[in-house]
């Protein structure tokens, strides 16, 4: 993608990225790296076992290697075929997400060029809070749009809206939350001594609201009646916070953040700390795209697990901090977003910690946390009756999909669809989450 | 020497507004005391929150923020960056689309409503029952029917137009001076034109007071809509800005809200001066 030349705004100087010192070198980057991706993928189908390929590698040298392999493999072709993988039904795309840092790959992927590398014209347009979201992708103004993971769930069971068949095409981001309390706190960090507080969550379908739960019933405080939970839009509880309406919020970055830079609270816990490699976030589209137009779902989904791999890699997060702060995209403070993506960051206590994992970014949708999710709607009485767990989880998170489109990358995918984990200490099988549900003490079951 | 009442209200005006800034400059400016930081910390760390310093800003701020605002308000950065100018250009386009169709459809419907005594009271309960809905409260409706968000902020700038209009138009046409009407009885004026030549020329003031009244309600109710549904509008950019937490460009965009909402106002001001004549 080359910038307008009479954009005010946009370099001639350097590339669409900022990471390269010209267009050409960023677009022969991309080139290389999916060169290298076609090329990883032939050697392991050659030589399933690794030590058998560094030993032939060894044996007759890298050059020849190639040559031997470029003979009866097209490398070439290979590459320019994965490029270019038949053309989108539609090209100009309209994406819709919320300003926090779980969006970052939707985000970057429209000023660092990666929707362009696909052919597509995304218009990634700021959207003020996650019921409008659902309401303007569920009308047909936005093509796919960035959702709580839940969210899907809620929409394909019909919970909270008219029955829609929604999907999870990719999870965005895997950690970075926090809990988030007033500064007046400090002394209380035991929950036990939280009874009677008041806290905010991003929406009722939302992880946040199934992990403050979580953590709160664990430390034997009941969330519907010991506490309030309240609804409230990030940016609102950062201000909540500073007014003393609420003790504290757990809540998406960049506004755990943003509250120890203005200095009206602190970082508690990390949501990494409760369960590591949680969800948040996901990429969403409805059904009917999917199948109206599965070219260019296919080409927004490449552009997402592309972005994602790139925002994987540490070296490349403070890069991303500067693309996605402006006020087109998150408008924040860059040095916050830089904190929450380095993981080099004020606690708000006096501390600098450092914690690379803090947010990470990882687009395989398990479908085990499809069934968690249900789990904890049924626990807090979203859900009612009976539900076959795995089949939702199988029809809304679409992980073979994903898998393909990962594998085409040359991107490592999990061969399962399902893992088990742990959540605070309790393990979580995703082949028995009756069992599971029934562990708990406090549920509204 | 003493001057009119005018230059002496300017003159009041001015110091009042002196004092206020004064005051406000003044609350703002008392410095606190930060804790001691380590200056690595310090680093990752807002300015508020270093200095100890109030967040709120002064109106030195609101003077540079309003300058930053003013100098280029038709810059466009991407979807989501757009200057105030282009920003303010959609809001006034929505009320004016919202507000005239509420004309469109008031204005006939408030003649024949307060022509006929019958129907006046057949759609009274309706008016009554109606009128007092907050019109932010039929968005999700709106959303869900009209499936379009730019035409459901329309629609909810058309719903709260349309009562004030309709009532004020009923009750201009019902009470049009009795004796104007037994002379035009007298000398047997068809109904059109009794409605055209009598009827509105003498409800024409009541009618322009209803619209200046709908229009100060749609512009207050248009900033809130937008700020819902988001995209583009006045209301979005003081969504966008809070979302930032930036109070300088919230106030900023206040003072500019309330002018233009001045300027409507006197828009119709003049225009209900115009069509007002002495009995």
């Amino acid at each position: 993608m080359s910038p307008n030349p009479f954009d005010p705004a946009a370099r001639l100087t350097g590339c669409s990225c900022g990471a390269h010192a010209s267009q050409a070198a960023h677009d022969a980057g991309h080139d290389a790296r999916l060169r290298r991706a076609v090329e990883t993928t032939l050697l392991r189908a050659i030589f399933p076992n690794d030590t058998n390929r560094r030993a032939f590698l060894r044996a007759v040298g890298t050059t020849t290697a190639t040559a031997a392999i470029a003979t009866i493999f097209p490398i070439a072709a290979a590459t320019e075929a994965l490029a270019d993988a038949g053309p989108p039904e539609k090209k100009s795309l309209k994406v819709g997400f919320i300003p926090i840092n779980c969006a970052t790959p939707i985000i970057m992927a429209a000023p660092m060029g990666f929707y362009a590398k696909q052919g597509l014209e995304v218009e990634v347009v700021k959207t003020a809070g996650w019921a409008v979201v659902r309401d303007k992708t569920l009308n047909g103004e936005y093509d796919a749009a960035h959702m709580l993971s839940p969210m899907p769930i809620a929409i394909s069971l019909g919970l909270g809206a008219p029955a829609q068949p929604y999907r999870v095409a990719a999870i965005e981001n895997i950690n970075g939350q926090a809990i988030t309390m007033a500064l007046k706190h400090r002394d209380r960090r035991d929950p036990r001594q939280w009874k009677g507080m008041t806290f905010g969550i991003p929406f009722d379908y939302s992880i946040h609201n199934y992990l403050l739960r979580y953590y709160l019933a664990e430390h034997g405080i009941d969330p519907d009646s010991d506490v309030q939970l309240r609804l409230i839009a990030p940016a609102d509880m950062v201000a909540n916070l500073r007014a003393g309406n609420i003790d504290g919020f757990l809540g998406p970055e960049p506004f755990n953040q943003r509250a120890v830079y203005d200095g009206v609270g602190f970082l508690h816990v990390l949501s990494k700390e409760l369960w590591d490699g949680h969800p948040c976030c996901a990429f969403a589209a409805s059904q009917k795209f999917i199948t109206d137009a599965p070219n260019s779902f296919a080409a927004l989904m490449r552009a997402i697990i592309d972005a994602t791999a790139y925002a994987h890699d540490p070296a490349h997060r403070s890069e991303i901090a500067a693309a996605i702060a402006p006020a087109n995209y998150l408008n924040q403070p860059q040095i916050v977003i830089e904190q929450v993506l380095t993981g080099t960051f004020a606690d708000g206590l006096g501390n600098i910690r450092k914690m690379p994992d803090r947010i990470d970014f990882d687009p395989f949708p398990w479908q085990s946390f499809a069934v968690w999710m249900l789990t904890q709607m049924k626990r807090w009485g979203q859900l009612k009756g009976d539900v076959d767990y795995a089949a939702v989880a199988r029809e809304v998170f679409l992980a073979t999909d994903a898998r393909k489109l990962m594998q085409q990358a040359g991107l490592s995918a999990p061969a399962t669809d399902t893992k088990s984990f742990a959540v605070m200490g309790r393990n979580f099988d995703p082949s028995a989450p009756e069992q599971y549900l029934s562990g708990f003490a406090i549920r509204r079951t | 020497m003493t001057l009119s009442l005018a230059a002496r209200g300017a003159i009041l005006s001015l110091l009042i507004l002196a004092l206020f800034l004064a005051a406000w400059q003044i609350a703002v400016s008392g410095g606190g005391s930060a804790p001691a930081m380590d200056p690595e910390y310090a680093k990752l760390m807002g300015q508020s929150a270093v200095t100890g310093h109030s967040a709120m800003p002064g109106p030195a701020d609101i003077a540079r923020g309003l300058w930053q605002a003013l100098r280029d308000p038709f810059y466009d950065h991407g979807t989501n960056d757009k200057g105030i100018g282009i920003q303010l250009a959609w809001s006034v386009a929505r009320v004016a689309a919202g507000w005239l169709l509420a004309v469109i459809v008031a204005v006939p419907l408030g003649f024949v409503i307060g022509m006929s005594p019958l129907l006046g009271r057949a759609f009274d309960p309706f008016i009554q029952l109606l009128k007092p809905i907050s019109p932010l409260a039929w968005m999700p409706l709106a959303l869900f029917t009209i499936r379009d968000s730019g035409i459901s902020a329309i629609f909810v700038i058309f719903i709260c137009s349309l009562w004030p209009m309709l009532i004020n138009t009923a009750f201009g046409v019902s009470s049009v001076r009795t004796e104007w009407l037994n002379v035009a009885r007298t000398l047997e004026v068809r109904p059109i034109r009794r409605a055209l030549t009598i009827i509105l020329p003498a409800a024409a003031p009541t009618i322009l007071t209803g619209m200046r009244i709908s229009v100060g309600i749609a512009w207050l109710v248009i900033v809130a809509a937008e700020m819902l549904v988001g995209g583009t509008g006045i209301g979005y950019f003081v969504w966008n800005e809070w979302n930032n937490l930036s109070i300088t460009n919230v106030i900023v965009a206040i003072l500019i809200i309330g002018l233009v909402g001045m300027a409507l106002d006197q828009a119709l001001a003049r225009a209900q001066a115009a069509v007002t004549f002495p009995q």
